[in-house]
């Protein structure tokens, strides 16, 4: 049964992303893994061996699309082209939904490659909503917005992060792919509490949850996807699932990306909150 | 500020040349001071100013692009030494940003840039070149389109000597000016060791260099194709890759033929041996697509 309306596949359980260095264990080694999510941008090619590994990779497992370089926020029209790749790439993996960031990267065409914070206006909530629904409607499949980690916050902004992601998706109707690790990082960066995030957003939106680790420096925290996942993370995952319910969660791990049984280890630990949640709602 | 004019300002910082020391630079390109236009933008907080938040994305955009376009041309990177292909890969980045939703396309407009700024590559400006193009028909080879070969029964019917061929899109034909193939090879081994021993891998790259260096020009014609999923080169004779060329061109068979040996030393004799040799192993490696129905 679905947690929410926008999360009909509660029961996905716990995904990994899959990365070029875990290719030959997952096809010759076979592990059981709920599901993969995958970065759409590596597999919008014509041919190859990504694409062949990819093939092989969908007669095995669930995969989800999960794009970096969408834009939802960037003040321009959607590259036409880009649209295009991704819908091949939906028709292939026949992704149930698809997610990608809310943020944006590009500008008059050149692309930064990075994940660029919002201001939190209305004009820019209208902006994103608008492109979020274009680009649903063009390829026909849900979409779920991530909310980034940031280092910087705007003079023009008019309402906090948490309420800004509210009125996108309230806008443009869509689900939300909860980073709670991007929380946690845009928390100490921007000296909010996490958990008063958490109790902003509509839970009943969220469809996705990112779990990952990151870099502490001296005066700010870096989401690098190089770590584990910290304990206070662990927590805010907790409390997530308490609110949203069984919800399909996926470990990102980008860097320094050690053994596929480390990353699956590490990912599994989400079970611990899954397990008291189900406990909970049967009690 | 509107939405637009806010991205527009931040894009030019963030993509803007990072210091000698990679800090962001405290003036911008029109003279402003970049505090100045970091505070009209961004808020500080209690521990970083403004200037502080906005360095993070100019160093992260930097460093995320050059290691991106590293990764792409280690070749070129022998050629050049570290020094000045860095110097190199800082100037297109500048002069070319992105344009695409992939990092695979970051170095798509470097051949063009190179041939309209040869200093940057120093003394050895046609050494570098043909390993820029190699490089880059190596990334389009990777991933490019392939499509059914063509099978005997296609041909049942037609005549051969009108048909026009179409050769499979991954390929690339390259007519290079020095053997920067072996080069390549060799210098992506040196990348392959840097995981095991960095004092190896130090002394490999300098002795790569020094082959670099006294690399002398010997032109070299070759084809870059995919096979089993992983890329190839391979030399071929002149006239083999004049009628391969022509054969990209679109040209029917017979003219490609005619074009291929309009110069050439091999007797008029042998020609017909050669040709079917090299279709053999074209047809072989499935370098011929099926045609359009």
């Amino acid at each position: 049964m679905p947690a929410n309306s926008f999360n009909g596949f509660t029961d996905y359980g716990i995904g990994i992303g899959l990365r070029a260095p875990h290719y030959d264990h997952i096809l010759t080694r076979k592990p059981v893994v709920d599901w993969f999510e995958i970065i759409s941008e590596n597999f919008m090619i014509d041919g190859g061996r990504p694409l062949r590994i990819l093939d092989q990779i969908l007669e095995q497992y669930k995969v989800v699309q999960h794009g970096v370089s969408m834009y939802f926020g960037s003040a321009e029209r959607a590259d036409r082209e880009h649209l295009r790749r991704l819908k091949e790439l939906v028709k292939r993996t026949r992704t149930p939904w698809l997610s990608d960031h809310l943020c944006w990267g590009s500008v008059d065409g050149r692309y930064t490659h990075d994940l660029l914070p919002m201001p939190y206006t209305f004009e820019a909530a209208s902006i994103t909503a608008q492109k979020i629904r274009e680009v649903r409607d063009y390829l026909e499949v849900p979409i779920a917005v991530e909310n980034v980690s940031s280092y910087a916050e705007f003079h023009v902004s008019e309402m906090t992060e948490w309420e800004f992601l509210t009125e996108v998706v309230e806008r443009a109707d869509c689900g939300i792919l909860l980073d709670v690790n991007n929380i946690y990082v845009s928390s100490q960066n921007h000296n909010f509490n996490p958990h008063t995030y958490l109790a902003g957003i509509p839970a009943e939106r969220v469809a996705q949850i990112h779990i990952a680790g990151h870099s502490q420096y001296r005066k700010y925290v870096l989401d690098t996807h190089d770590h584990p996942v910290i304990e206070p993370v662990w927590k805010l995952y907790a409390d997530a699932i308490h609110r949203a319910g069984r919800t399909a969660t996926l470990l990102e791990w980008d860097d320094r990306i050690p053994s596929f049984g480390e990353v699956h280890a590490e990912a599994l630990k989400a079970n611990r909150a899954l397990a008291f949640e189900s406990l909970a709602v049967a009690v | 500020m509107t939405l637009l004019n806010l991205q527009r300002r931040m894009a030019r910082a963030v993509m803007a040349p990072l210091s000698p020391t990679e800090r962001m630079r405290t003036v911008a390109a029109n003279g402003r001071s970049m505090r100045a236009i970091a505070a009209s933008f961004i808020k500080p907080n209690d521990g970083l100013d403004s200037f502080e938040r906005l360095e993070i994305y100019n160093r992260q955009y930097w460093f995320r692009i050059l290691s991106g376009f590293a990764e792409d041309f280690p070749g070129l990177r022998a050629v050049l030494g570290e020094r000045r292909f860095d110097a190199l890969a800082k100037a297109y980045l500048t002069a070319c940003p992105s344009r695409s939703f992939t990092l695979r396309n970051l170095g798509s407009r470097l051949e063009v840039w190179l041939r309209k700024h040869p200093s940057w590559a120093g003394t050895r400006r046609d050494l570098a070149m043909d390993m820029v193009r190699l490089e880059w028909a190596d990334i389009e080879a990777f991933d490019g389109k392939a499509e059914p070969a063509i099978q005997p029964e296609d041909l049942r019917s037609v005549d051969v000597s009108k048909l026009r061929l179409r050769l499979q899109p991954h390929i690339r034909l390259l007519a290079l000016r020095y053997p920067v193939d072996d080069l390549l090879l060799e210098a992506r081994e040196d990348g392959d060791s840097e995981a095991a021993s960095n004092a190896f891998s130090e002394a490999r790259k300098r002795k790569r260099a020094i082959v670099a260096a006294r690399l002398t020009p010997s032109p070299i014609f070759l084809v870059v194709h995919r096979l089993d999923l992983s890329v190839y080169f391979r030399r071929l004779e002149c006239e083999e890759f004049l009628l391969l060329t022509a054969l990209q061109d679109g040209r029917s068979i017979g003219r490609a033929i005619e074009n291929a040996f309009r110069e050439s030393s091999v007797p008029a004799a042998e020609r017909a041996s050669h040709v079917h040799r090299w279709f053999q192993t074209w047809t072989a490696f499935g370098w011929f697509c099926r045609p359009w129905q």
